[in-house]
């Protein structure tokens, strides 16, 4: 790992501040992607900034109709709230299947959304659920948020301050982990908002997590698992790899929308 | 950079690099080597302590990280002939082998316990996902902490 200036501000607009200063900065939340990257030299910023001691940004809201997760909640913490466990189910338990209880200890809903990561679980969740990403300036909406391959319309330095979550009627994901880095090879998060409005996102296959809008319009007339069978997938950009061929991508991307489809109304 | 911890109760400072990771502040400044360093690629779990009552990966955790926070280790839990109800577990069902990803197995299991969850085969074995035996000496692993637990015995 090489050398860096480490900081730990005490408030965002000192947060925000450091970042802006340093020659190539990155924000550290939980680190348990920007650490081992640091370690393979993948990255080497001149500073990190850690999060880790603004505690305004860790929690879990629920208020009118809104469930508001702060960015450094970690994922343990998720899985775990009543209030989560109550209003988006799903949601709680996809908290529970990221990666392992210890990783589960330190990573970040924040830094997992400001990483895109292709096969993250989050980014399901955020497109499906149609969220809002508040950050120290503005706020961004799911459907134009995440960009492609660890990119999303942050700006340099911006910074997550909490992911609001629309609270759906019903919701489920499923997800096929890879059996060694429990990260998605395809998982499929699909939100039942009522009125044949339905959302799916689906992460693990392309670049970045996207919404099947094929599958929800064949979902807008009746809420039948078996659209996910026909309903059209291109999978001319999905990721290729030793886990798995873009075709066979595309395949579990259809199972596991259907999985997710019979779950609601089962 | 000075870092100041709690270790086994005890505080601690040291003088550290701010590259510096919590598992190299442990072996190396403070000696307390029986956190092991398994892959250093935050895979395997054997380099598990706890930080502020949670299992974490301490070769995924900066040393700067864990300024004020409270870090308990293998050496923490039990001493020979006073050994932790985890360890005596571990002896009396014979769930290491060679004993390199014990520490981080014990370190690892003490959340699952006082989770309070009721746990059984599965639950355990889900919850040590994290954490690798290579010997794999796994079923004897599960029955020590169900042992521990007070679920088996």
């Amino acid at each position: 790992m090489q050398d860096f200036a480490y900081h730990r501000p005490r408030s965002i607009a000192d947060a925000v501040s450091l970042r802006r200063s340093a020659a190539d900065g990155s924000y550290l939340a939980g680190g348990m992607t920007l650490i081992p990257t640091l370690k393979q030299r993948l990255a080497a910023p001149s500073d990190l900034v850690d999060l880790g001691a603004l505690g305004e940004l860790a929690g879990v809201r629920l208020e009118s109709g809104m469930m508001t997760i702060g960015a450094m909640t970690r994922h343990a913490v998720v899985a775990a709230s009543q209030d989560a466990r109550r209003a988006i189910p799903a949601l709680a338990a996809l908290a529970g299947q990221i990666g392992d209880a210890q990783v589960r200890n330190r990573g970040t809903i924040g830094g997992s959304v400001a990483n895109s990561d292709p096969a993250a679980d989050y980014p399901a969740a955020v497109i499906a659920l149609g969220a809002t990403i508040r950050t120290d300036r503005r706020e961004i909406a799911a459907d134009g948020y995440f960009r492609g391959l660890f990119e999303t319309a942050l700006e340099p330095g911006e910074l997550i301050r909490e992911i609001a979550f629309p609270v759906p009627a019903r919701a489920a994901y499923r997800k096929f982990r890879h059996p060694a880095s429990r990260y998605a090879v395809a998982g499929v998060f699909v939100a039942d908002f009522g009125g044949s409005r339905v959302r799916v996102g689906v992460t693990g296959a392309g670049p970045c997590a996207f919404r099947w809008s094929a599958l929800e319009h064949a979902l807008s007339s009746a809420l039948d698992p078996a659209a996910a069978n026909g309903a059209p997938l291109d999978h001319g950009r999905f990721n290729s790899d030793l886990a798995a061929s873009a075709e066979f991508r595309a395949q579990l991307v259809r199972v596991m929308a259907k999985r997710a489809l019979e779950s609601l109304s089962g | 950079m000075k870092v100041s911890i709690t270790v086994n109760g005890a505080p601690r400072e040291a003088e550290v690099a701010p590259n510096t990771l919590l598992v190299e502040l442990l072996r190396g400044s403070f000696g307390l080597t029986g956190t092991h360093v398994g892959c250093d690629t935050s895979q395997c779990g054997a380099c598990t302590v706890r930080l502020d009552g949670k299992a974490v990966k301490s070769c995924t955790v900066l040393a700067a990280q864990a300024e004020g926070c409270e870090v308990t280790t293998i050496e923490g839990l039990g001493a020979p002939g006073a050994l932790h109800p985890l360890q005596a577990a571990f002896q009396e069902t014979h769930a290491l082998q060679c004993g390199f990803c014990t520490p981080g197995m014990i370190m690892g299991a003490l959340d699952l316990i006082e989770s309070g969850e009721r746990l059984d085969e599965a639950s355990v074995r889900a919850g040590l996902d994290g954490n690798y035996c290579r010997c794999t000496g796994y079923h004897n692993i599960v029955r020590a902490v169900l042992l521990a637990a007070g679920a088996n015995a």
